[in-house]
């Protein structure tokens, strides 16, 4: 199994980054939408939005981690792919990565803003960098926007990566769930 | 002639006193801080959680020898909430609660002021508050007034009131305990 990317496919390390962040990305959209709808009353009132900020800051990391992860290792081949779809998946990919970063620094900016710091399920604290009267609110809404638009990114992520498994027959689906070795040995075989 | 000086003036004087007094206008020192916009509501009952409009601006009228005559406006920018908590900031200026996007401002005018006893009286006017107007009574005081070390005149008054949110329009059920809330008007002016 391998741990480094190759350029036939994504090894171990982009592979659980890959769906670890979409499973938690999708479930903190959920929480997300849910929790700000909260009655005061709410057992879960403060308690939703901690677990929401804390595994925020989580991704935050994680993010960094998997860029530098990126950026160190070799582009997985896209050759099958016509021209236009290689720059749309290029789009999509930096778009990713744009977008969650904002996503998850406007956040940041929301719980930081009068100059306390999150705490991060109580492990540790990541404090307030930026202070500024009022920011709490044009980042919040920012955030919204840029949740919304996250996963309408993802949605059209999924859309085509199951369009070139089912229409297009090609391996970019299956390499991100088993990685390189199978597909490509499956490929020498046939 | 001291004294015929004297005796010239105080006619003079008193004709001055007893033409119906024109108020004076004051300026409310926002710019110096010298006045506040507080609230108070109960936290589930349980205590006070306090709150202030950090941005407003107002100007009065008083007339020391008519107060009844005086006359207050204040302009707040309701986005200016601070409660201690950007958080809770957030959520009061959204839409469930003040709603700042869509009422920027909040403004009160007085109607007509009564003297209930020496330096206190009763304000009433109408408060605009989530777009909605309502007439409201402050129990106002004098808290004082006269020259400022700095060349100017200044005047101090505290006023209270207690107002029902829904009576605003402001839905959002904070509890049994939370129905109302208290806001003071801490307000020195400067004489113009």
């Amino acid at each position: 199994m391998l741990i480094r990317d190759t350029s036939e496919g994504y090894g171990l390390i982009s592979r659980l980054f890959h769906w670890l962040m979409a499973v938690v990305i999708v479930a903190m959209f959920i929480l997300g939408v849910w929790m700000v709808g909260l009655d005061y009353y709410s057992p879960y009132y403060n308690s939703a939005p901690d677990i929401h900020r804390s595994v925020g800051m989580i991704l935050l990391f994680a993010l960094i981690l998997r860029w530098l992860w990126r950026i160190g290792n070799p582009k997985p081949t896209d050759e099958d792919l016509s021209p236009l779809e290689r720059k749309a998946s290029w789009g999509v990919h930096w778009g990713f990565y744009v977008l969650l970063f904002a996503l998850l620094v406007s956040g940041y900016l929301i719980s930081t803003a009068d100059g306390d710091p999150i705490s991060v399920f109580g492990w540790f604290d990541v404090p307030s960098v930026v202070q500024a009267r009022g920011l709490e609110t044009p980042a919040g809404k920012i955030h919204r926007i840029l949740a919304y638009a996250t996963i309408a990114l993802a949605v059209v992520h999924s859309l085509a990566a199951l369009k070139h498994h089912f229409f297009d027959k090609s391996t970019v689906l299956t390499r991100m769930w088993s990685g390189p070795n199978q597909s490509s040995e499956k490929d020498r075989h046939e | 002639m001291k004294f015929k000086r004297a005796a010239f003036a105080a006619p003079l004087a008193a004709t001055l006193m007893s033409v119906p007094a024109v108020a004076a206008d004051y300026k409310i020192d926002t710019e110096n801080a010298h006045a506040a916009i507080s609230f108070r509501i109960k936290h589930l009952g349980f205590s006070w959680l306090t709150g202030r409009f950090d941005k407003f601006t107002g100007t009065f009228s008083y007339d020391e020898k008519n107060p009844d005559a005086s006359k207050v406006k204040v302009d707040i920018d309701t986005a200016s909430v601070d409660t201690n908590l950007a958080l809770r900031d957030k959520h009061l200026r959204a839409a469930d609660l003040l709603d700042t996007d869509n009422f920027p401002k909040a403004t009160f005018e007085s109607t007509s002021i009564k003297t209930t006893a020496p330096g206190k009286a009763v304000v009433t006017g109408n408060l605009t508050l989530h777009g909605v107007t309502k007439q409201i009574s402050f129990n106002a005081e004098h808290v004082g007034g006269g020259k400022d070390p700095w060349g100017g005149y200044r005047d101090g008054f505290t006023g209270t009131t207690e107002l029902t949110l829904a009576d605003f329009g402001i839905k959002r059920d904070l509890g049994p305990a939370a129905k109302t809330v208290e806001l003071t008007l801490d307000l020195e002016g400067v004489r113009q």
